[in-house]
């Protein structure tokens, strides 16, 4: 049995299926049932300073596309932090925390840019017994808006100097909560770092706007007609999520700091990936809220028995190992050939890959031979993009077979190169042939 | 209470029993049975189920625009191709058609519901009563169309819409041929085929005139001198004849007549139907015909076809479906003679039947089934007459690939032509392209003096 205890930056839980800071988390009731379904641990929804709390709106706060058969693909929110008494939430979580030792109890935060604030608040947090903190400089709605969230998390600068305060003013391990609205993920992640993060958590929502409502021609999620760009997140950003881990995980000057990766995990093999790009363990929220808290058993099970598997005992045994792999493009092999292959017992005939290839891509998949319905690759003009993988509707019909070196690449009319080559020294670079000068 | 009592009775089942026997055999789809339905469909490139229309409907479109929450726009691709593809929807054999093309087939064993999507999209227009098309400025041609079936209907239609006035002769009290009085009650719910009818017929330029045979009222030639072109879409009005003892019994039917008076008939519980049933034939109309009597609460029917079950007309859904309603379908036998008791039908005795080097032989051994009512549903024919030189083959006419007969003037199309197959959706399609050929035909032609004028 794979053993899934997850210890990140000290925090210790029985698995490394976290809730993120959300609606799940924003009182003790749900949280008790996330705990009982069996979630390693939550991040309490985001508390704000003492005084009157933040109002929400009171019409939809949720927007979402769907896929085929409705299935939720993405989601958004433009729901602010906690609307909740700062004082209950403390004695909440408290409690919580004493009937569940084992589980991970994390407070996410959201005070105003000033070390005041920071420091009033902490030590109200710590009393609770939480297991750290997790400062939400990612909200891109509302709180952006009174220089709170994303608006801290767009500028480097504001994010060292907060962190600072919060290793200053607090023995809790601190988690720095990432927005993806920004163009380059390793300034704020580095701005953590300097500031002396334990750890990154990311990413936060993106800016979006999930539809036009087409009669009254308002956005959607719509108050009374008129809608603001929410929060996205769920299956959808998980390839943006993914790849900013990676980009943190992989960027020399961030190389090793512990990263908690959200952003669209769904399922077991999600939690698995975002871990083989560098995550210590993930948060989920859209699929909690979209199935309930019984899928962390589908996700504890699946990666249990993957591991098992593939002979991992530990959470450490997978966490990173795809890192060594993300590249820069100019260092992929270009003398890498593969073509694409069809299984015709597999191959329903619906011709899509044919029609996506003919119409917008190689002309390499035939329709008809011999005058019968018959999809087959023609090798001559096949480059392997992968479209037609893509778009078969049938899992593993079509595949993407590597020529083997020496073997004849029918397009190229050349055999495969058996050496590693990439742009940086290819003939056509003109940086490359300077180099060569 | 209703009543086993022996003999060929009405009123067999309490009324609301009947109510509930012939109501509609597949509930039409709401919306979201609809959107599940439709996103099951792969929009296959040269789609396959659509090279199995008849019609060529573009099927991968028209599931597409329902998911797309356009149904509006899907009925007009629907009828661009089949106007009548509301009927089509309804009593399709989709399961030898398209849905047995369906790529989903291979994959899953399950097909996408075509036949119910094309139903629900068809349902929605008709029901807003979206007319999609008006007519041409008026040609100054004029068509004559025999027959108010599903060709003669969409032959009239597509020939509206290019500007020609057409005259549709029917021999019967209402239009609609067998949409109206030779498809299954339960197919057909709700007044369908005469509302379908009145949709077809709003586009304008079209008069019906009811109570008018060929051959008995005028003449093709007479029809010939009168218009500029005439299309024939009749229907098979002779039946089939046993020719063996007993078939003049009280009660030997013919199986087409029990489906008419079934479909005009508002409570069923006016149509007589025995205690114990006998059904001889292969084909839907056998099925219609045995399903029916199950139906209004005969005991006992059983359907006698003369071949194996692999040999029948009548599609493996309509066998199972048939075998759900408590119909028994038994192969290898043939008629031999009924037995008549006082002028009525008392059984039937039939001979057991092989193949012997693939001729149809009887075995020598025979059995007898007791039965009050037996219903003939070996086959129709075409009963030619007015006709005068129309090059005819095998008892049809024979016609070209655009419906073109041996005579100028005169194309044909549905169950009268030769190579016809017996299906609604086919009837439409060569009534649609004969009226293509009518309209090209009529463009070479020279100009109308009147048009040029």
């Amino acid at each position: 049995m794979a053993d899934l205890r997850n210890n990140f930056v000290g925090i210790k839980s029985p698995n490394p299926f976290w809730l993120a800071s959300a609606p799940p988390t924003d009182k003790a009731y749900n949280v008790e049932r996330a705990f009982r379904a069996g979630w390693g641990g939550v991040v309490w929804k985001t508390l704000g300073e003492e005084g009157p709390p933040v109002v929400n709106v009171n019409g939809p706060r949720y927007g979402a596309i769907w896929g085929a058969d409705r299935r939720l693909l993405g989601f958004n929110n433009i729901e602010l932090i906690t609307d909740r008494d700062l004082y209950v939430n403390l004695r909440e979580m408290k409690q919580v925390k004493m009937n569940w030792p084992d589980r991970a109890l994390i407070a996410s935060i959201m005070v105003p840019c000033e070390e005041n604030a920071w420091k009033a608040i902490l030590p109200l947090v710590e009393e609770t017994g939480a297991d750290g903190i997790e400062l939400n400089f990612g909200c891109p709605h509302g709180m952006s808006e009174r220089g709170m969230g994303s608006a801290v998390g767009q500028v480097p600068e504001y994010i060292e100097m907060v962190v600072r305060w919060c290793k200053q003013y607090t023995r809790m391990p601190v988690i720095t909560k990432l927005t993806p609205n920004i163009t380059d993920i390793r300034k704020p992640a580095r701005a953590a770092k300097a500031g002396g993060t334990d750890a990154v958590s990311l990413i936060n929502t993106i800016n979006s706007i999930t539809g036009v409502n087409l009669d009254t021609f308002s956005p959607e999620p719509s108050i009374d007609g008129r809608g603001s760009h929410g929060g996205y997140c769920g299956p959808a950003v998980k390839p943006i999520a993914l790849n900013m881990v990676a980009e943190i995980a992989r960027d020399p000057e961030t190389y090793g700091l512990p990263i908690s990766g959200i952003g669209g995990v769904t399922t077991w093999r999600d939690a698995a990936e975002f871990m083989a790009l560098g995550a210590g363990n993930v948060q989920v929220c859209t699929a909690a809220m979209t199935y309930g808290f019984k899928i962390v058993q589908e996700m504890i099970t699946g990666l249990s028995d993957w591991m098992d598997a593939k002979g991992h005992r530990t959470l450490d045994d997978i966490s990173g190992r795809a890192v060594p792999n993300v590249t820069d493009w100019q260092y992929l092999n270009l003398n890498y050939v593969a073509k694409a292959k069809i299984d015709q017992d597999a191959c329903i005939k619906c011709g899509r890959c044919h029609i996506a290839c003919e119409d917008t891509s190689h002309q390499a998949i035939t329709q008809f031979v011999n005058g019968v319905r018959h999809f087959e690759v023609i090798e001559e003009e096949c480059v392997g993009c992968n479209l037609c993988v893509n778009v078969c509707p049938v899992e593993n019909c079509i595949t993407m077979e590597p020529l083997a070196a020496g073997t004849l690449d029918r397009r190229t009319g050349k055999p495969v190169d058996p050496d590693y080559a990439n742009w940086t020294t290819h003939a056509n670079n003109p940086m490359a042939r300077q180099a060569a000068e | 209470m209703g009543t086993t009592q022996s003999g060929i009775l009405g009123g067999r089942l309490p009324l609301a029993e009947y109510e509930a026997n012939f109501t509609d055999l597949h509930a039409p789809l709401d919306r979201h049975e609809a959107l599940v339905a439709a996103d099951r469909c792969y929009f296959c490139h040269d789609a396959p189920c659509m090279t199995a229309c008849p019609t060529s409907i573009d099927i991968p479109l028209f599931i597409r625009q329902i998911a797309t929450g356009n149904p509006i726009g899907s009925a007009k691709t629907i009828f661009d191709q089949n106007i009548l593809g509301g009927m089509c929807a309804r009593v399709c054999p989709t399961e030898t058609l398209c849905e047995e093309a369906c790529v989903r087939n291979t994959a899953e064993e399950r097909p996408v519901e075509i036949g119910r999507l094309q139903r629900y999209a068809t349902d929605i227009a008709m029901r807003e009563n979206k007319q999609f098309y008006s007519r041409a400025a008026r040609s100054g041609r004029r068509v004559a169309v025999v027959g108010a079936g599903p060709a003669g209907l969409a032959c009239a239609h597509r020939l509206a819409v290019k500007g020609h006035d057409v005259v549709i002769y029917d021999a019967r009290e209402k239009s609609g041929g067998l949409n109206e009085y030779g498809i299954a009650a339960y197919k057909a719910v709700d007044d369908f085929a005469q509302r379908e009818v009145d949709y077809v017929l709003s586009v304008g330029g079209i008069e019906v005139s009811h109570g008018k045979a060929l051959g008995r009222d005028f003449s093709l030639g007479d029809l010939a001198g009168e218009f500029d072109a005439v299309f024939l879409g009749l229907g098979l009005a002779g039946v089939n004849a046993l020719r063996i003892e007993g078939e003049n019994a009280e009660g030997v039917e013919d199986a087409v007549d029990f489906i008419a008076a079934l479909r005009q008939s508002k409570t069923k519980a006016d149509i007589p139907v025995g205690r114990r049933v006998v059904v001889l034939g292969g084909g839907m109309t056998a099925i219609d015909a045995a399903v029916q009597a199950k139906l209004l609460g005969a005991e006992e029917v059983t359907i006698c076809y003369r071949r194996g079950k692999e040999h029948m007309n009548a599609s493996e859904f309509e066998q199972d479906l048939a075998a759900s309603k408590g119909v028994s379908i038994r192969h290898w036998l043939q008629p031999k003679r009924i037995a008549v008791k006082d002028g009525r039908v008392a059984g039937i005795e039939l001979d057991y039947t092989t193949l012997e080097n693939g001729k149809l032989t009887t075995t020598g051994e025979t059995g007898i089934i007791a039965a009050d009512q037996i219903f003939k549903a070996i086959g129709q024919t075409f009963e030619a007459s007015g006709l005068g030189a129309l090059r005819m083959e095998s008892g049809r006419i024979v016609v070209d690939a655009e419906g073109r007969t041996s005579l100028e003037k005169v194309w044909a199309g549905g169950d009268c032509v030769l190579g016809g197959e017996d299906l609604t959706v086919s009837a439409v399609a060569m009534g649609r392209d004969a009226a293509g050929s009518i309209d090209r035909a009529f463009a070479v032609a020279q100009p109308l003096a009147s048009a040029v004028a």
